[in-house]
């Protein structure tokens, strides 16, 4: 790649190192950032399933001994928190950086330099929160963190402060890249791209990003609201000065129940790129799933109060959510048809990818009918914190999400890497995902509708529980198999994995048409796109049965080049930059210095000192790292900024 | 950027529920009848809707590529934004002595925390408007590359209106 820069000054030069160790630190290619978020969100993956696996421990028999009250209580509130903001999120955000340019047939994002921001403000921000084993006391109020009761009088000790601060970080990390995908997508979507030519993965990335964006917001203000609280004893929650008991939990939710389709989604749109290609057959309804994506994203913000109908709202009210909350199961429905009619008739191969994406649809289904259930308000009475809950949203979100996630893995990794995972071994992970996963969560519906409550750290012997826990313990052992037979095939992949072509699966979307792993400048001509399915459409036409049949080599009509030459003339990328992660560092430090600003509690007098000159220390990195940022050569005039 | 405020609003929404829901809870402390000053503040806002007025000034300096006039109206802005600042400096400072902090109640702490947030967007618009002073002195504001004059401007456009939605729910709606 050639860097046809302008004189530059010698002070605020910009690193262009590509390789090591600076080269990832100050890396702005959005494949690289892409890959960093995944290999972080896996490595918090680990954490949290290690998390999972000491709570199933002790509760694998009445009367557990392997923990007490409070590590358990910290442990499952971690293991929720780290499987929800570090682990799904950033993983989907994994495949829309790496993927979601390139099948638009973009270059990069908007915004390079704020894409690096996000990512390295997501990875300071979960060993942020991580860090507060290593300072004796880790969030231990669900990941909810109900107010009042994450207030300091009743949850002393640092553990809540780096829940809130924790969660913002976390939050300006997503809400920035939410802006950044949603200008990419609006802006750099190659010529021809219409948006209903769009795949659905990229669809579904900017609906997502929507979500996020309005979301977002709300919870950042129940955050301020809750550290100001526990921080400065200002008033939102103190029930004792009149304050709402109720306020958390209204603004929690309205961020709160988006974020389940936040991190849903982003899955959904993986199986709509997966299923048709190994059913060699067009999406069933382009159209429809698209629109569907975009209603649940809609309505999703019209039904938060059905996590809130034990809390006493009113007849009126719970009528009118239980009612949103059941429409919302008609687009999931229209999705989860047309991936079956995209798969009937086709002629389908059961690779590694493509048995995850059927294990979503089957899986998220189950998920999803448990949940028509809670939407039923006196049903939901019953239901309520009992295990019969945890049952339901690891349908969705493991049995969901993360089996999604995992049919992306095994779908672009040879584009990622240039090796293909192994078959063999990825159906070994599949199956044993599979079962490990429905002994896990099945048995917990059986024990929440007999009574077994949600948190609980240990249970007595002769409540007719013991059985089902015990299942679902050997479950959760076979998941953890599953992911080690993962990361066995992917070191093997790595060492002796074959190597891919570009195009291994007979894909139908643009990234399949460039090299694997991609060139850095992703295109070496900018691409026309002319139909939906593009790639798939320059490689088959249609006989007169409507039977796909291959265009001899080289006879495609690739005559149409927006820029002749462009491999000549060099491309133009960002320039690496340094600033966004002193600008993410600098956040960070803010942040531990407000977790230590008021060790003894809003109300006692006393100001940490450290706290104060954290703050400083933060506030001065940041705004260097702010003006290093700006006053920064750009490598054009009116090339990118902020 | 209009994705950007799009986010702002919910913000601010999220806050000024808050208030509204708070804004009678006073714990025996001071209300919002017995403490602001409407004369006062309504003064502090005119100067910031006037703020606008020279922010447009600015921009259409900007546009006819006329950068001296862009120079001057957008310090012109950054100072009715400052004077907005110091009033809502003096008008804490003075709810303070009236025995209103930020633990009072309810009604103290959303107050507070709604007009200190503002006040917090005012001062990075400032901040904004003074990097695109230094930038444009400096020679490194392309006139032919205005777009950081429009978003900056669409932002501080955008706090403007904040501040009406806020001067309305906070202080007209519970003394009216």
């Amino acid at each position: 790649m050639a860097t046809t820069s302008i004189e530059r000054s010698a002070t605020l030069r910009r690193p262009s190192s590509k390789t090591g160790l600076v080269g990832w630190l100050t890396t702005v290619d959005h494949k690289k950032i892409g890959i960093l978020y995944g290999m972080t969100a896996f490595a918090f993956f680990i954490v949290g399933g290690i998390e999972a696996l000491l709570i199933r421990m002790q509760l694998a028999g009445p009367n557990g001994d392997v923990l007490t009250a409070e590590v358990y209580n910290q442990l499952f509130t971690m293991h929720g928190v780290t499987m929800i903001f570090l682990v799904i999120m950033p993983m989907t955000a994994a495949f829309m950086n790496y993927v979601m340019p390139i099948q638009i047939g973009a270059r990069d994002m908007a915004f390079p330099r704020l894409n690096a921001m996000s990512y390295w403000l997501f990875l300071l921000g979960g060993l942020f929160l991580n860090s507060s084993f290593l300072f004796g006391q880790a969030p231990s109020g669900g990941w909810f963190g109900y107010a009042p009761n994450s207030l300091f009088a009743y949850n002393p000790g640092p553990g809540m402060d780096f829940y809130a601060v924790g969660l913002q970080i976390l939050g300006i990390a997503s809400l920035a890249s939410a802006v950044n995908f949603i200008v990419t997508i609006l802006n750099l979507r190659a010529p021809g791209m219409t948006l209903l030519r769009m795949p659905v993965f990229s669809w579904m990335t900017f609906v997502t990003a929507f979500l996020l964006l309005f979301a977002l917001p709300v919870l950042a203000v129940g955050l301020f609201e809750l550290t100001a609280d526990r921080i400065l004893g200002t008033n939102f929650f103190d029930v004792g000065k009149g304050a709402d008991p109720i306020l958390w939990q209204h603004l929690f939710w309205v961020f709160g129940h988006p974020e389940v389709y936040i991190m849903i989604l982003p899955s959904f749109g993986i199986v709509s790129e997966v299923l048709p290609v190994f059913s060699r057959k067009p999406l069933f309804g382009y159209a429809a799933v698209v629109f569907a994506g975009a209603a649940i994203a809609f309505i999703g913000f019209g039904v938060w109060a059905h996590h809130m109908f034990a809390a006493g709202l009113g007849p009126i009210a719970n009528t009118g959510f239980a009612l949103s909350s059941m429409v919302i199961a008609v687009p999931t429905g229209i999705k989860i048809f047309n991936w079956v009619a995209t798969m009937w008739g086709g002629r389908i191969r059961l690779t590694a990818p493509m048995l995850f994406a059927i294990g979503l649809v089957a899986q998220f289904t189950i998920g999803g009918l448990s949940g028509v259930t809670h939407a039923i308000a006196p049903h939901d009475y019953q239901q309520t914190d009992t295990y019969y809950i945890v049952a339901h949203f690891h349908y969705v979100l493991f049995g969901g999400g993360m089996f999604g996630i995992f049919a992306g893995l095994y779908y672009w990794w040879p584009k990622i890497f240039g090796r293909m995972l192994n078959e063999t071994l990825g159906k070994l992970n599949f199956w044993t995902m599979f079962v490990g996963f429905n002994l896990a969560f099945f048995p917990m519906h059986m024990s929440g509708l007999w009574g077994m409550p949600r948190r609980t750290y240990i249970f007595p012997p002769g409540m007719g529980w013991d059985l089902m826990n015990l299942l679902s313990t050997i479950g959760a052992f076979t998941i953890a198999f599953a992911v080690l037979v993962f990361i066995v095939n992917a070191v093997r992949s790595h060492r002796v994995g074959e190597e891919a072509t570009g195009d291994p699966w007979d894909g139908r979307t643009l990234e399949w048409s460039v090299e694997s792993p991609t060139p850095e400048h992703n295109f070496h001509e900018t691409p026309i796109v002319h139909s939906r399915d593009d790639w798939w459409n320059t490689k088959y036409e249609e006989d007169t049965q409507g039977r796909p049949v291959r265009v001899p080599a080289g006879a495609a009509d690739d005559g149409e080049q927006l820029d002749v030459g462009a491999r000549e003339r060099g491309i133009h990328l960002p320039d690496p930059s340094y600033w966004p992660l002193v600008v993410a560092i600098g956040i960070t430090v803010i942040g531990y210095g407000i977790v230590f600003l008021r060790p003894q509690g809003p109300a006692s007098n006393q100001w940490s000192a450290g706290g104060i000159l954290f703050i400083v220390l933060g506030v001065v990195t940041l705004l260097s790292g702010y003006f290093g940022w700006v006053l920064e050569p750009l490598e054009e005039p009116g090339g990118d900024d902020h | 950027m209009w994705v950007f405020l799009a986010s702002e609003a919910m913000f601010f929404g999220s806050l000024i529920t808050t208030y509204m829901l708070y804004k009678d809870r006073t714990a025996n402390g001071p209300g919002p009848t017995d403490i602001f000053d409407i004369p006062f503040t309504s003064v502090s806002s005119f100067v910031l809707l006037m703020s606008s007025l020279t922010m447009v000034l600015a921009h259409d300096g900007a546009v006819k590529r006329d950068e001296g006039r862009m120079r001057l109206w957008l310090l012109a802005t950054a100072m009715l934004g400052t004077v907005f600042i110091g009033g809502q400096v003096f008008e804490f400072t003075s709810f303070v002595s009236e025995g209103m902090t930020i633990t009072t109640s309810p009604f103290s702490s959303s107050f507070y925390l709604l007009t200190s947030f503002h006040g917090i967007h005012v001062t990075v618009g400032i901040l904004f408007l003074l990097g695109l002073y230094t930038l444009s002195r400096l020679g490194r504001l392309p006139m032919e590359d205005d777009i950081r004059v429009d978003m900056i401007a669409l932002y501080w456009h955008f706090v403007d209106i904040v501040w009406i939605v806020i001067f309305t729910f906070v202080y007209l709606i519970p003394v009216g």
